[in-house]
């Protein structure tokens, strides 16, 4: 094959004919695959420093494309298509439309930093992973993705009371996703623990169904004080990416209308 | 302040949100080995959880705080200079704060901020240092106290050490490693090795040593959790090894479960059991099976065990 690295190229740009003569001379079979020129019509300037404002994307300007990360990647040993070198780089240059291409897949980061690890300049792209979907989410791109579903129901609990309950998260993001619990494996696992835990642990986790387990002073001092910060930061993160003044933007176009409608 | 308590032999202890569920087996065997090796362990007071993996996403300084809260606890309020954590979540948590106090001021700016507001003292970095659970039994029994409380118990006994990501990823968080001959490796981990070879067991050639579980998406992406868990099981036994010995309730739970949910849904069946390395090392110590509680854990090692007379 005359072109290096075929599988990075999208199956579609590929342009490849049994026959062909081009100005008289056969260049049938070994020579006759191209691949089309693409055409960039517009760049989003604004993609990597929205990227950059959320947690986690905060040194994507630092990567300089060695590909250490997806050389490295467990999700890609998997899935080709994860490819978190590439990735950033759209990010960088602004190409919007080529990042929505995968954009149901990035979210499935597992988190096991061997990028973050092996990074010759601390970008953190398990972090610009975690970023890159929220961008995602936060712009209508995608739904919600049932890890961020997780995360949600984390700090809920953390907010509330300071600790983890596992079965009460569990419950959580199954009905956050809309997925049934009752799933033969799931099923099967939840028997062998009933079957194994001792009495008092299976009483015990009964109670903490009802009666959650609570850092003492929690609800009073220390869950009001993380909440303020997490809402400033929340707030800091749709200013980066405009949406207030995207949302009063839409509400101004629609306001007209009912106006009209109404005289 | 609190009087400081400077020794391996008495340590805080903070074991976190997931050794009160589904780690339990962890939680009871770290105590009971502690009673048996003669060292104490004190729980942290009043702990919160250590903000797991899943609150840095909504903010890194949420999960920097509240780590940073546990071990304002344990020092400032418990005047310990060690702080145990046998989790490897909330071991990694713990280490990323240390590191994210001593060198961002944005952490330091925050953590301030939120702890005042809170009501307690700020947790300033070089305070207390945390280690893990085989640090701990390292540190304060070392491989030749090992050697000579257990005798050779577990001989006989394959074992495939995993260790998982949160022990020993990224490697900025974890200074003083890879620094020559005694210290732990995070490109090969080799601690957990050490134990239970001193303690007589055959720690085989284990090449996913620090594989990806998937932990962090075990119930959110559970397909990508069970390929990764898969092969890790299989490797296990290509190894020749008849258990995996663990160090993290992550870990522990995500491989039985998805030994089981690659059974159901693909057909992929594996024997391997899983234990934790407490609950193997307070066996070679002479503790019961029921005292470690090794029944109660979902992949049952109890019979691989007893048909090697241990």
């Amino acid at each position: 094959m005359a072109i290096h690295e075929k599988s990075l190229i999208r199956p579609e740009d590929i342009k490849s004919q049994e026959n062909l003569v081009i100005d008289g001379i056969d260049v049938s079979g070994h020579w006759s695959t191209f691949i089309s020129a693409r055409n960039i019509t517009d760049y989003n300037e604004k993609m990597q420093d929205e990227i950059a404002a959320l947690p986690g994307g905060e040194n994507i300007h630092r990567c300089w494309q060695c590909g250490s990360c997806t050389n490295a990647c467990t999700v890609n040993a998997l899935e080709p298509r994860f490819n978190p070198r590439y990735w950033i780089y759209l990010i960088r240059m602004g190409l919007e439309s080529e990042l929505l291409r995968d954009k149901d897949i990035i979210w499935q980061c597992v988190s096991c930093n061997k990028c973050t690890n092996i990074c010759p300049r601390d970008v953190v792209p398990e972090g610009i992973m975690k970023a890159t979907a929220k961008w995602l989410e936060l712009k209508g791109h995608t739904e919600v993705n049932p890890s961020t579903h997780f995360d949600e129901a984390f700090m809920e609990q953390i907010s509330a009371t300071g600790r983890i309950e596992e079965g009460k998260t569990m419950r959580m993001l199954f009905k956050r996703t809309g997925r049934s619990l009752f799933q033969d494996w799931l099923i099967e696992m939840v028997k062998r623990i009933a079957v194994k835990m001792p009495m008092h642990y299976v009483f015990g986790m009964g109670i903490e169904q009802i009666i959650p387990p609570r850092v003492s002073g929690w609800r009073k001092q220390l869950g009001p004080a993380l909440d303020e910060y997490v809402h400033e930061s929340e707030k800091k993160q749709r200013q980066a990416l405009g949406l207030d003044q995207l949302i009063s933007m839409a509400q101004a176009e629609v306001r007209p209308a009912h106006h009209k409608a109404a005289e | 302040m609190a009087e400081i308590i400077n020794t391996m032999k008495r340590v805080a202890y903070y074991h976190g949100c997931a050794l009160d569920g589904t780690g339990h087996g962890y939680n009871r065997s770290t105590r009971a080995l502690a009673g048996v090796l003669g060292l104490e362990l004190e729980d942290v007071k009043n702990w919160n959880c250590c903000g797991a993996m899943e609150t840095k996403n909504i903010d890194n300084e949420v999960q920097t705080y509240l780590s940073s809260r546990v071990l304002s606890i344990a020092a400032n309020e418990m005047g310990h200079t060690k702080v145990m954590a046998p989790c490897n979540g909330c071991y990694h948590n713990l280490k990323k704060a240390e590191y994210d106090l001593g060198h961002k001021e944005k952490s330091r700016e925050v953590v301030e901020r939120i702890s005042r507001k809170a009501g307690h003292e700020p947790y300033k970095a070089g305070q207390i240092e945390t280690i893990h659970a085989v640090d701990w039994i390292m540190e304060s029994i070392g491989e030749e106290g090992i050697r000579e409380r257990t005798k050779g118990k577990l001989k006989g006994l394959k074992v495939a050490n995993y260790y998982g990501c949160m022990y020993t990823r990224p490697r900025h968080i974890f200074p003083g490693r890879d620094a020559g001959p005694g210290t732990e490796s995070n490109f090969r981990p080799h601690f957990m090795d050490d134990i239970l070879d001193a303690a007589g067991a055959n720690s085989v050639d284990f090449a996913m040593k620090s594989a990806c579980c998937g932990g962090a998406h075990t119930l959110c992406d559970s397909d990508t959790s069970t390929k990764l868990c898969i092969n890790i099981l299989q490797a296990a036994e290509a190894s020749g090894a008849d258990v995996v010995a663990t160090e993290c309730p992550t870990c522990h739970a995500g491989l039985e479960m998805h030994q089981i949910r690659a059974e159901k849904v693909y057909g992929i069946k594996t024997k391997v059991k899983m234990i934790y390395f407490t609950q193997l090392l307070g066996i070679a110590m002479g503790l019961s099976h029921r005292k470690v509680g090794l029944q109660e854990n979902v992949s049952d090692a109890s019979s691989v065990l007893k048909a090697k007379g241990i």
